[in-house]
């Protein structure tokens, strides 16, 4: 009998293998929901929005709107039989406002007619009134009259304030962190079609199936399965596809259940940026001590943030910035304070990082400045705080670092890019140069991995085999393009033991996966893995059984190998098998579940082990700025990241890069103005900036960390990779403070906010010159 | 006259009648042919995920370039072929090379922007093989990709050549199709505007007195030229337009012609198409007009529409003034020349009556004591709108400043040229002290305003700080550039 190795079949896991869509995405394909054949009769629908950011709706006028040509049905919070809420836990998402708005572009109401061109031209005929009140619309101005959307929280160990007090130095510093749209290119969409019953369907682009069901449901005021909510891919989602979804989805279905026809709702760019929520923006300050080496003796952190006009995921945003506000770091005696302020704004929400990058960047930030100020190189500083293992491995939430390896990849990184060469050879450029100065800089991430609301760790599936041998595959994680639907059938060919071809992979639906959690908190392989993997074992041992029994063979003598079964002398392909199965009655169907093992959180004391392991990475950017106008590029950056045992490394490498470059938009480029009267203005792309083809570094070098494997048994030892990168990007950021350091010959402290615009160099510049 | 818009699309000529002149080619193919394959990012001209392929006749060759159909009006595409994603199926249905390269190379993941990527890739696939990083770069600068961060992106531009360089298309079959369906009078549509009931009405002259003619008789008509201005007043303003006159297709407009000391672009002539001979006159003044919009908007907007649109932001404006450019109007049998700077009279207020139209501008050639340096600050480096462009031309005589122009755009409500920085500098020495004192009567010349691209401090302090620059510059051999690209785009 032949022995052939376990990694012939394709799409084994482990291998590099192509997103299943890629030749469908090239081809204009591969289907997003405005590309679905219209149906008949079909309703298009347009929100009209609050023109005030606070204010009462003294009256409302929407008569010559039902009259317009070609309005179907024009729908107010009157018009909800149900509940008018869509917030995920909080019920202070009114669908429609029932009088108050709480920000420029909240929902009023909506129009759906036969053509969204009538719909437009119908809601500007509305005649509303506002009573306006004072707004408050930033974090100093919230701040100033204690505006919040929850208590202040507080996370600590040790003794934050008497450490400071006995510190041999210390140093006080703040910055803002701006916030970010998520600019998904597909924008918010949902298509409802009425069902018998009252019931009905919709196509939504959502992360979130389950919770667009639940909220739909909610607002219809019918159980959870009077709604099916189905979405094969996003056209990107990085966290805006979370919450904001079931808005759009219970407006369509309710506009559906109501005229009988089916209708689609379809953001236009503008009306997405201002409508829907975004990173939220931070300010953060510090008080650390530290002694001569630049060692960390204690630390008080307060941070800040702008959450808009309702909770959302605020609570759990803020607390995973407080999370990785010691990154790397071990801090022995530290304080963390977190305010969430309620601003008249639209309600900012989860994007890729959910509020790591902001608490993360503090820490960096901190870092640097305690280095400039005793003439290290923050390198050594970085090492020197590094957790330890064994000892000095406490984070402030009281969990232990069991699996840390930041050290070596630091080391590492810092050996292949060259980095010290290059940071003596950056200091001779500056002397030498009078205008365009250099900087450079290396930092690590470590990012926890979980969903920090406990229950939320939790995943099903359903695996099909036809009796031909085809596999159908579905489970609760949705597709937005990091390769979620592709990692998964490998997890399932592996298992079966065939071609990753002859696993189908299905549009996600609540009708066959239910009470799933979001695919967010970098979640979705892991938890979708397992679960996938649970409901293949389990037809596998029924299909052991039924071979040792017919064949009168011990089960141990039965292996799955490259698509064939051989049963102890015998050898028959996989789908002789499952013939044979399906003749001898057996069910090839099952259904798979997982829950994350180990974690356990009480967030009342902010202690307990949230996260089921870590993720490690860091980056090496090299900057040039030009002193007279700001203007800055990043020259190069190389990139050491761990992923575990990779299920599929290049759909990894492709996340990395891919988060890299959207951190470094976020530090960069991409900058949300609000004017005082609460208006975005940044809402197209026109006027808000995401990273460009050139703006990627001239040279980028990324490498996955070959010695990776998860010490926890997660699915084959793989790691999370969707948001970890995102923070990569924090060592642009550093390098444009000491490019901008330079120019006060690194002796002056540098204020610079995110995101550094050419404006915020030049200003800070322009602040270290006057300071020099 | 007819009312039917003819294009190649697919090997055939695709016929419409009657079609609602402002309709987008985006909304024609998306929701009335059912190709979905183009996909709408933005609505605006600034994403690329809707980019599609046109050829234009030129002589005997077709000339194809990608552009966004989001913001084309569908009758401008009359006597055109069109390519969208779909084209490229190969006859046996493969994937074409540049296709099978974004494959391989893992050049999508959410697949949204893709579509877009694969038509601007196919352009450039149809310029030859290896592109330079800049010019790859300049081919992809209209398309953004959010997942990706586009290095596999510009992998699938080097890999696309290597999978097959043999599949340029045969032009002679669609130079034939072409000149079937060629046009030698107006285009004229009317039709009723399904919203409003309303007569709407659109004219694409082919020469230049019909235009006169026509903008005569029409003083109220929007003149429509790449549309990458106007387009958004449809899509975003939801603006109805009652009458269009097209200026795309007349001949006269698009032509340009060299003299001894001046060269004339017609107004209807495209940034692509004015880009090298520019560049070669004035390198700096090239890289400006590399840095507005993308390939895409440069391949359908024009230097008459950026002149004639009066914008304070505009980037050829602040270059064209501080050149000395002239502008040519014309009215019925009437034309006269101003100074360009004479045109902006106000903010949204221009020298121009009704039924007048911008016919060119003259930019005089290099003088050869004068020095021309030319910058644009932006949040992003391309495809982006000015926080602030500056524009110098220098005439010295030994070391004295003989004359000086520097004009400024996103400083005022109009561009304008910095008067009282000019005359602390004309009649003295080039030196660096001298020049620190102009910065400084600069204040005197703008109050700029503070919006979203920038504030009011930051537009003065660069726009002084520019002028350092090009002293730096012209006078020593510092480096002062961050992006000083390898080359000017080879267009």
């Amino acid at each position: 009998m032949s022995n052939p190795s376990l990694s012939e079949i394709k799409g084994a896991v482990h291998k590099d293998l192509r997103h299943d869509s890629a030749h469908k995405h090239v081809a204009g394909t591969a289907v997003y929901i405005d590309d679905v054949a219209e149906p008949k009769n079909m309703l298009h629908m347009y929100v009209a929005m609050s023109e005030k950011a606070h204010a009462e709706i003294t009256e409302m006028d929407l008569s010559a709107v039902r009259a317009a040509q070609g309005v179907a049905v024009v729908l107010t919070a009157d018009d909800i039989p149900g509940h008018n809420d869509v917030s995920p836990f909080a019920g202070d998402d009114p669908l429609f406002s029932t009088g108050l708005v709480e920000y420029i572009g909240q929902p009023i109401f909506a129009v759906a007619a036969n053509s969204l061109e009538e719909a437009i031209a119908a809601a500007k005929l509305a005649k509303v009134s506002y009573d306006e009140k004072p707004h408050y619309l930033n974090i100093d101005e919230a701040e100033a009259v204690d505006l919040k959307i929850e208590d202040s929280q507080l996370m600590a160990q040790g003794e934050a304030e008497k450490a400071l007090s006995a510190s041999k130095n210390r140093l006080q510093g703040s910055f803002y962190i701006g916030g970010q749209d998520h600019f998904y290119l597909e924008g918010q969409i949902a298509l409802a079609t009425p069902q018998e019953d009252g019931d009905v369907h919709v196509l939504s682009s959502t992360q979130h199936p389950s919770e667009v069901q639940h909220l739909v449901a909610h607002v219809l005021g019918r159980p959870t399965n009077a709604v099916t909510i189905e979405v094969r891919r996003m056209g990107g989602g990085f966290g805006g596809k979370e919450t904001h979804p079931a808005m759009f989805a219970a407006m369509s279905s309710l506009a559906a259940v109501k005229t009988q026809r089916p209708v689609k709702l379809r953001l236009d760019r503008d009306d997405d940026m201002v409508m829907t929520g975004k990173r939220h923006d931070f300010k953060y300050s510090y008080d650390v001590g530290y002694d001569d080496d630049g060692q960390i003796t204690g630390i008080e952190i307060e941070m800040a943030s702008r959450c808009g006009r309702s909770t959302d995921l605020s609570p759990a945003i803020n607390d995973r910035a407080m999370f990785h506000a010691d990154n790397c770091y071990f801090l022995s005696d530290v304080a963390i304070k977190s305010h969430r302020y309620k601003t008249h704004t639209v309600s900012n929400t989860a994007f890729r990082g959910f509020g790591g990058p902001q608490g993360m960047i503090g820490i960096e930030r901190v870092i640097e400045d305690v280095a400039r100020e005793i003439g290290k190189d923050p390198l050594d500083v970085r090492m020197l705080n590094l957790y330890g293992e064994g000892e000095r491995d406490t984070t402030p939430y009281g969990m232990k670092v069991e699996d840390n390896v930041a050290a070596e990849i630091m080391e590492t990184l810092a050996e292949t890019s060259e980095y010290r060469k290059r940071r003596d050879e950056i200091r001779a450029f500056n002397a030498n140069s009078k205008y365009l100065k250099k900087g450079i800089s290396i930092t690590p991430v470590k990012f926890g991995i979980s969903f920090t609301t406990t229950h939320l760790n939790q995943a099903g599936a359903l695996v099909h085999i036809y009796a031909d041998g085809s596999v159908h595959l579905n489970h609760g994680g949705t597709e937005m393009g990091q390769g979620l639907f592709t990692k998964v059938a490998q997890v399932v060919a592996e298992e079966f033991q065939i071609d990753v071809t002859r696993v189908k992979i299905t549009a996600t639906t609540t009708a066959k996966v239910p009470n799933t959690s979001a695919t967010a908190a970098s979640s979705g392989s892991d938890l979708n893995g397992m679960a996938a993997l649970d409901a293949a074992r389990k037809i596998k041992a029924r299909l052991i059984d039924f071979a040792a029994e017919k064949y009168s063979c011990p089960k141990d003598r039965i292996t799955f190998r490259n698509n064939k079964v051989y049963i102890e002398n015998k050898e028959m392909a996989f789908n002789e098998l499952t013939q044979e199965a399906y003749l001898g009655r057996v069910s090839m169907s099952s259904t798979g579940f997982y829950k994350t093992p180990k974690i356990k959180y009480d967030r009342a004391s902010h202690k307990g082990r949230p996260f089921y392991y870590f993720c490690y990475g860091a980056a090496v950017s090299e900057v040039m700025i030009d002193t007279l106008t700001g203007e800055n590029k990043v020259l190069r950056t190389d990139i050491l990241h761990e992923a575990g045992r990779s299920l599929n490394p290049v759909i990894d490498i492709g996340q990395i890069e891919g988060g890299f470059i959207q951190g470094m938009g976020w530090l960069t480029t991409e900058e949300l103005v609000f004017d005082d009267a609460g208006r975005l203005r940044t809402h197209a792309p026109s006027t808000y900036k995401v990273p460009a083809c050139s703006d990627r570094p001239d040279e980028l070098n990324i490498e996955l960390w070959n010695k990776g494997r998860n010490v926890e048994a997660t699915i084959h030892r793989s790691k999370a990779v969707g948001e970890p990168p995102f923070m990569l990007a924090n060592a642009v950021f550093m390098a444009l403070v000491d490019a901008v350091a330079s120019v006060g010959d690194y002796k002056v402290p540098v204020k610079m906010d995110a995101p550094a615009t050419p404006e915020e160099v030049l200003m800070a510049v322009a602040d270290v010159k006057k300071r020099a | 006259m007819s009312g039917t818009v003819r294009f190649l699309l697919d090997g055939r000529v695709h016929e419409i009648h009657s079609p609602d002149p402002t309709a987008t080619l985006l909304n024609y193919l998306r929701y009335d042919i059912a190709r979905t394959g183009t996909k709408e990012g933005c609505a605006e001209g600034d994403c690329g995920a809707c980019t599609v392929v046109v050829g234009e006749l030129k002589g005997d060759r077709v000339e194809y370039k990608a552009v966004n159909a989001c913001i084309i009006f569908l009758p401008t595409l009359d006597g055109k072929e069109l390519l969208t994603v779909e084209s490229l199926k190969s006859k046996s249905g493969g994937l074409h090379p540049v296709q099978e390269a974004l494959v391989e190379t893992h050049g999508s993941q959410c697949g949204f922007c893709t579509p877009g990527f694969v038509m601007s890739l196919y352009a450039l696939y149809l310029e030859g093989p290896n592109p330079t990083k800049d010019r790859i770069e300049d081919a992809l600068a209209g398309n953004l990709c959010r997942c990706t961060g586009y290095g596999p992106i510009i992998d699938a531009a080097h890999r696309m050549f290597e999978l097959g360089a043999d599949e340029l298309p045969d032009m002679r079959e669609q130079v034939a199709a072409l000149e079937g369906i060629k046009r030698d009078d107006t285009l004229y549509i009317s039709a009723t505007s399904k919203l409003t009931g309303n007569e709407k009405r659109y004219f694409a002259p082919v020469n230049v007195d019909t235009l006169a003619a026509v903008a005569e008789q029409n003083p109220d008509a929007t003149f429509l030229a790449g549309g990458t201005d106007v387009g958004l007043w449809v899509t975003k303003m939801h603006k109805e337009l009652a009458t269009v006159i097209y200026l795309g297709d007349v001949a006269e407009l698009k032509e340009i012609t060299e003299t001894a000391d001046s060269v004339e672009i017609g107004a209807g002539v495209t940034y692509t198409d004015a880009m090298e001979l520019l560049a070669g006159l004035y390198p700096d003044f090239g890289e400006l007009i590399r840095r507005i919009g993308s390939t895409q908007i440069r391949n359908s907007g024009t230097i008459g529409g950026n002149i004639a649109n009066g914008s304070p932001i505009g980037d050829t404006p602040p270059a064209l003034i501080a050149l000395g450019a002239k502008l040519v109007l014309r009215k019925g049998h009437e034309e006269r020349t101003i100074d360009l700077e004479d045109f902006f009279i106000d903010y949204g207020k221009q020298d121009r009556a009704a039924g007048e139209f911008v016919a060119k501008v003259i930019v005089p050639k290099p003088a050869a004591d004068t020095a021309f340096r030319s910058y644009k600050l932006s949040k992003r480096f391309d495809q982006d709108i000015s926080a602030v462009c500056a524009a110098f031309s220098i005439a010295l005589e030994g070391e004295t400043v003989k004359e000086a122009r520097f004009a400024y755009g996103g400083m005022a409500a109009t561009p304008k040229r910095a008067a009282n920085a000019e005359s602390a500098l004309v009649g003295k020495a080039f030196t660096e002290e001298n020049v620190e004192a102009a910065m400084e009567a600069m204040a005197n010349d703008f109050s700029p305003l503070t919006d979203m691209r920038a504030s009011k401090d930051y537009r003065m302090l660069s726009a002084q700080n520019l002028l350092m620059k090009a002293f730096v510059e012209l006078t020593s051999d510092a480096d002062t550039r961050l992006a000083l690209r390898q080359e000017m785009a080879n267009v």
